[in-house]
């Protein structure tokens, strides 16, 4: 049986290979699989693209066109206590700008065998969160006369996330070093060094340690345990792929973050690709249109065939054409012109728009195959317009 | 015409981009201007003026100086203009600056030592190589800035000094301006080996062409005066500001000739440049604009150019055409699939050429006979050397005379006759389909309703556009490539996008459910459906509405599916339909694959055959039994009223608890959300479970007999949520996925406490529509309604943007020969398209079906 399999794998698609496998009934003879075998490959022959069809075009109708009935909702809830994220047009915009920065940062954080299954959620949820200095502190009292900052310290949210007082008191010393640290009680009490003594200086003071780091990971401002299926896992708001994947209990096979540049810069650019096809193809099916993903695969291609992400503007895939006039179509056609001009370009009309600019026919589709033919000579009347 | 005699069209195969130099300028003039005067006292264009008659002509009748032919023959002539002192081309001020800072003030070398010169050059080439001529450019720019810091020449050791821009034209070296003249001097100097460095092709530009002294004047063709109804002639812009240019050289040249002192030539020197500048662009940020009497700015070169009324967008990337034809549209199921209907008054305005041939002679001059006002008749007929002859009651006789082998007779619109159709906003290429023509009364365009679904039209006053292709391959490619039934299968998702809409779907989910109908009645259905043989249909007294529904079919044609309705799976045997109801799972658009397999199977005219014969069938079955809906089918048994009013008033006092929870600091925040943030949401859901409650029971208790449920359920229109709203309850108004929370301070409107957080003070709707709305409901309905008509305006533009962009992106790419899918460049962006090289319009539904295949094998 597997024999027979094999020798189609050239013949068809891995994909409608294991396809066929799955929906094969149990018992089946081999005859019988041949003869099915046979009229796949005969059905999929009949499905291929032909050559000169303009594949880019059809991709970009079959996202734009539905863009006009996708909501510009920008918020979704899947669940009651899920997070904010961008959804709709503006999240396909987003992704197709290439926008470095994107609105609604957030990681998927699977976990490994025991802690999906809900072992210690919350503590390494928590453990992951950036916790900045002013999250632990429930008062930060001044006083003048001293030039002393007083921080009382929350024991019960300093318990929450398992840090104690020594380990406060190094992150403090560690971006303040100027400063005399001690503890009274259940606060700690910071004095100001003699050379800057200044009551404006305290302030300042004051303010930026409040935003001292004290632990979990840089950039995630937001943590959230839920229960997908039968497993549990993390969702972060803010994203610090780098960072997370180097915990040893993330399952690092399948966290994944909602940046397309994050992920490229941290698992590479086909990484990339794969996210713009996924995040894409999320959007469109959570507004219940149907896309197929070649379309999308396509755009996602063109934006990464240069192996850094482009976006889908002039700044992006558009100033990557070889062509003066398709440039100037789309957008700033003075500069592109006068740039032209100064290292003397050539445009060899090798797409659409300069020709339709012509009246040329277009070299896509039916525009495509020449004509070889002899020409025996310049016919009479025609050499009279001459 | 014979083979040999087929005419070598030209066509062209590159263009270059270069800048003029002085001396094309001079060598491609046909004049000098050198007077600001346009015409003479008698009205004719003066000599050496800007509109003399040596630059082409805009008048009819008169005949260009330079080439001797007439209006619309002559493409015009340049002028040119020598300027008394030069002047700098705004769009090279920052090359001009680049250039400057870059080279030596003595030597005019550039600052880079002559061992480097070549590996910087190795450097361009490789970023060349390595990310094209975009490459190049950052490459280049990188260098400029690293030589902005150097202050000694390396060739003559000289101090360079600081040059600065005042923008938009003025150069100063150490606060002290460098005149026009300076600059182009040391512009002269810099040699071409330098100019490579600066990415400048030294055959293409010469630095000092960026710094005027003579200039091109574009020919009268290109702005072209209007005369007005007064016989006043009015000017273009182009001419007005050509106008100011010459003026003010021509004083400054005198002032120069007469010695006058240096301020006031300096100040007529800027005021040259001012308006060279405007010439050009007249939006520079510095500047003010240029401006007519009337105060409007001058629309000057770079206006003509730019954005989408521009000459690029508006004039080159789009076309118009004659031979189209646009009105208001509207329904008529009796037409095929592939037909439009146009109406008779249309037909006889649009033509088609056909030539005139031995075997056609006779046909032909029946049309012309006919002429103009007699349909089917004739408009023109155009003689073999192209000249078009009108068809007149006078003229008619002597052109019947006339006609002869190799004439043309352009007839009337007819019957059968290939036209495009297209309704705007083109947004796929379904938006633009070939039909044949139906010639109709009436003033409308007609279309089955069926294929309304992909131009996305409708008819309440929709107006679409025809176009009828005039030439042999035209009509040929039109038929081939673009007629309905090749475009059934949307390339979006691979499934057919045309179906059965609305009445058609209920009519055939009525007719195959409880259908029962004497012979007579279901022949007589089947004529009203426009079908005329049916032996298949069996021959007992009564038959069921099954078997009506299976005439339609192939007689071998087996299918298994889901129907939305019904759990049972619609079973067509042999082309029968044995079990199961047919609704918009089936029959719809875009959905399901029976219309996919019927396509695959017996072929795409047989499809739309299929699809407009099921069409007729539901609707005549509509027709016969009658349907309509009416306030009664949300009416709801007084148990059920008693059910919803239980649900709503639990939801309420759930609510209560939850806000003084709240109120208590009782409530167990969710993680990473504030205490007033989780209590919104749990009352959100509370709410959306209530109204999801009242919706089963409205399912649950109302009648399933009225037609609302029975639209509903075959997916005709409507779904159960809808009539839930206007039976029971209209639910939560939501805004921005919250409930309502604007208006006043605290409170959403003036008649709620402040700070209240009940149901019906935050948008709840409890009332159905059926019962009415209150004020504050009906308010808070009018917030979410205005929210989403919003929502609507501002997403138009935005999607539509995207989608320029995407198709500007995309729009060349192509599978080639060896499979791959590249762009222009020739670059590689899919070994395999889609992965697997399936075109998505010929799938089913993107995939190949295996499934029916492994049935479908015995």
């Amino acid at each position: 049986m597997n024999r027979l399999f094999k020798k189609y794998e050239g013949k068809l698609p891995l994909k409608v290979i294991n396809d066929i496998k799955e929906k094969l009934p149990k018992k089946i003879s081999e005859a019988k699989l041949k003869k099915i075998l046979e009229e796949v490959v005969m059905e999929y022959n009949k499905m291929l693209v032909q050559p000169g069809e303009s594949v880019g075009l059809v991709s970009a109708e079959s996202i734009g066109e539905p863009g006009t009935q996708m909501t510009l909702n920008t918020f979704h809830f899947a669940g009651v206590a899920e997070m904010n994220i961008t959804m709709g047009l503006p999240r396909i915009i987003e992704i197709l700008d290439g926008k470095k920065t994107i609105e609604t940062p957030m990681t998927e954080i699977y976990l490994k065998k025991p802690y999906s299954q809900g072992k210690n959620i919350k503590k390494l949820a928590l453990s992951i969160k950036e916790t900045k200095l002013n999250e632990i502190v429930s008062e930060f009292m001044v006083n003048i006369a001293e030039s002393k900052i007083e921080l009382r310290v929350d024991e019960k949210r300093m318990e929450s996330i398992g840090v104690n007082y020594p380990v406060i008191q190094k992150c403090i010393k560690a971006s303040f070093k100027e400063l005399a640290l001690s503890k009274k009680g259940d606060s700690i009490i910071l004095k100001l060094s003699e050379k800057e003594k200044e009551l404006n200086q305290l302030f300042k003071v004051k303010e930026k340690i409040k935003e001292v780091y004290i632990q979990g990971i840089k950039g995630i401002t937001q943590v959230l345990p839920i229960k997908k299926g039968s497993e549990f896992l993390i969702i972060t708001a803010g994203t610090n792929l780098k960072k997370v994947l180097e915990l040893d209990f993330v399952d690092k096979t399948r966290t994944i973050s909602n940046n397309i540049f994050e992920i490229a810069s941290v698992l590479g650019i086909e990484a990339a690709r794969q996210a713009i096809i996924n995040e894409v193809f999320k959007v469109i099916q959570n507004q219940g249109l149907n896309v197929d993903i070649r379309h999308l695969m396509l755009v996602a291609d063109t934006m990464c065939a240069t192996g850094t992400i482009k976006g889908v503007t002039r700044y992006g895939v558009v100033k990557e054409k070889a062509s003066v006039l398709a440039r100037a179509s789309f957008e700033t056609p003075i500069k592109h012109i006068f740039n032209a001009s100064l290292i003397g370009e050539v445009d060899h009309l090798n797409s659409v728009v300069e020709n339709v600019m012509l009246n040329q026919p277009v070299p896509v589709g039916t525009g495509l195959p020449g004509l070889v033919t002899k020409v025996k000579r310049e016919p009479e009347w025609l050499k009279n317009k001459h | 015409m014979e083979d040999n005699e087929i005419p070598v069209f030209k066509k062209v195969a590159t263009i270059g981009f270069s800048v003029l130099s002085p001396n094309t300028i001079k060598k491609m003039a046909s004049a000098k201007i050198v007077t600001p005067e346009l015409y003479d006292k008698e009205g004719y264009p003066v000599d050496g003026g800007l509109m003399d008659a040596r630059l082409g002509v805009i008048d009819p009748g008169l005949k260009c100086k330079t080439c001797g032919s007439k209006l619309k023959e002559c493409v015009g002539h340049f002028g040119y203009i020598s300027l008394a002192r030069p002047v700098i081309h705004i769009k090279f001020v920052s090359v001009i600056y680049d250039l400057l800072r870059c080279t030596c003030r003595e030597c005019s070398r550039i600052l880079i030592p002559k061992n480097k010169i070549e590996t910087y050059m190795d450097e361009l080439e490789k970023s060349e190589i390595e990310s094209g001529l975009e490459g190049r450019r950052i490459k280049i720019k990188e260098i400029i800035k690293s030589l902005k810091t150097i202050n000694k020449c390396p060739y003559c050791k000289s101090r360079q000094q600081k040059i600065t821009l005042e923008k938009p034209t003025t150069f100063l070296e150490n606060e002290k301006r460098i005149s026009p003249i300076e600059i182009r001097t040391r512009l002269e100097k810099i040699t071409d080996e330098d100019c490579e460095v600066f990415g400048l092709d030294p055959k293409s530009i010469r630095p000092e062409w960026m710094v005027l002294t003579i200039m091109a004047i574009p020919p009268v063709t290109m702005r072209p005066s209007i005369t007005l109804e007064s016989g006043e002639r009015s000017e273009d812009d182009l001419t007005h500001k050509l106008g100011d240019i010459v003026r003010i050289n021509q004083r400054l040249f005198e002032n120069i000739n007469a010695g006058a002192p240096e301020i006031i030539i300096e100040d007529l020197w800027d005021l040259l440049q001012y308006h060279v500048t405007t010439f050009f662009d007249n939006n520079i940020a510095q500047l003010p604009p240029a401006r007519h009497r009337s105060g409007d700015p001058l629309k000057t070169i770079t206006e003509r150019i730019k954005s989408k009324g521009g000459r690029i967008r508006h004039n080159l990337a789009g076309k118009r055409t004659n031979f189209s034809a646009r009105t208001v549209i509207s329904p008529d199921p009796m037409l095929d699939l592939n037909e439009v209907g146009v109406p008779k008054l249309m037909a006889m305005k649009l033509t088609i050429p056909e030539r005139v041939n031995e075997w056609n002679i006779e046909y032909l001059k029946g049309f012309v006979e006919r002429g103009q006002n007699k349909y089917p008749g004739a408009n023109y007929i155009a003689r073999p050397d192209g000249k078009k002859k009108k068809i007149t009651d006078e003229t008619r006789e002597q052109l019947l005379e006339e006609i002869q082998i190799g004439y043309v007779v352009e007839r009337h619109l007819m019957d059968g006759d290939i036209a495009i159709f297209n309704r705007q906003p083109s947004l796929h290429r379904m938006s633009m389909m070939c039909h044949k023509v139906r010639v109709l009364p009436g003033r409308t365009l007609r279309i089955n309703p069926t294929v309304a679904h992909p131009y996305n039209a409708d008819y309440d006053g929709d107006e679409m556009n025809l176009h009828i292709p005039q030439t042999e391959e035209a009509r040929a490619e039109a038929e081939t490539l673009m007629m309905v039934q090749t475009q059934l299968i949307s390339p979006r998702y691979g499934l057919s996008i045309i179906g059965a809409i609305q009445d058609a779907i209920s009519g055939n989910y009525l007719l195959t459910k409880e259908g029962k109908y004497l012979r007579k009645e279901a022949v007589d259905l089947l004529l009203s459906a426009g079908i005329t043989d049916f032996p298949r249909l069996s021959k007992k007294e009564f038959v069921s509405g099954k078997e009506i529904f299976s005439v339609l079919m192939p007689h071998d044609f087996n299918f298994t599916g889901k129907s939305k309705s019904g759990k049972e799976d619609v079973i067509i045997k042999n082309g029968k339909l044995i079990n199961g109801v047919i609704d918009s799972s089936n029959i719809g658009g875009g959905k399901g694959l029976m219309l996919r397999n019927i396509h695959k199977k017996y072929g795409e005219a047989k499809a739309i055959e299929i699809i407009g014969a099921i069409f007729r069938l539901g609707t005549a079955v509509l027709l016969k039994r009658g349907f309509t809906i009416g306030i009664s089918d949300a009416d709801l048994p007084r148990e059920a009223i008693n059910k919803i009013n239980e649900v709503l008033i639990k939801a309420r006092e759930d609510v209560k608890k939850l806000i003084d929870s709240y109120h208590n600091n009782t409530l167990q925040t969710f993680p990473g959300r504030t205490l007033k943030e989780t209590l919104e949401l749990k009352i959100l859901e509370l709410l959306n479970k209530a109204r999801n409650e009242t919706g089963e029971i409205v399912s649950d208790y109302s009648n399933k007999e009225t037609h609302m449920i029975i639209m509903a359920k075959s997916g005709a229109r409507g779904n159960l949520l809808n009539l839930a709203q206007m039976a029971a309850c209209v639910g939560q108004q939501a805004m921005r996925g919250k409930r309502i929370e604007k208006g006043y301070k605290e409170r959403t409107l003036s008649c709620f406490k402040k700070g209240d957080l009940c149901p019906e003070a935050h948008g709840f709707i409890a009332d159905g529509f059926k019962k009415g709305l209150n004020p504050k409901e009906f308010f808070f309905a009018s917030m979410t309604g205005r929210d989403s008509l919003m929502d609507t305006a501002l997403r138009t533009p935005k999607s539509g943007y995207l989608y320029r962009r995407l198709a500007n992106a995309l729009q060349d790419l192509k599978v080639e020969y060896d499979n791959t899918v590249r762009d222009s460049n020739k670059k590689i962006v899919q070994f395999n398209y889609g992965e697997d090289r399936i075109d998505v319009s010929k799938s089913d539904g993107g995939i190949v079906d295996v499934n029916t295949v492994i049935k479908s094998t015995k």
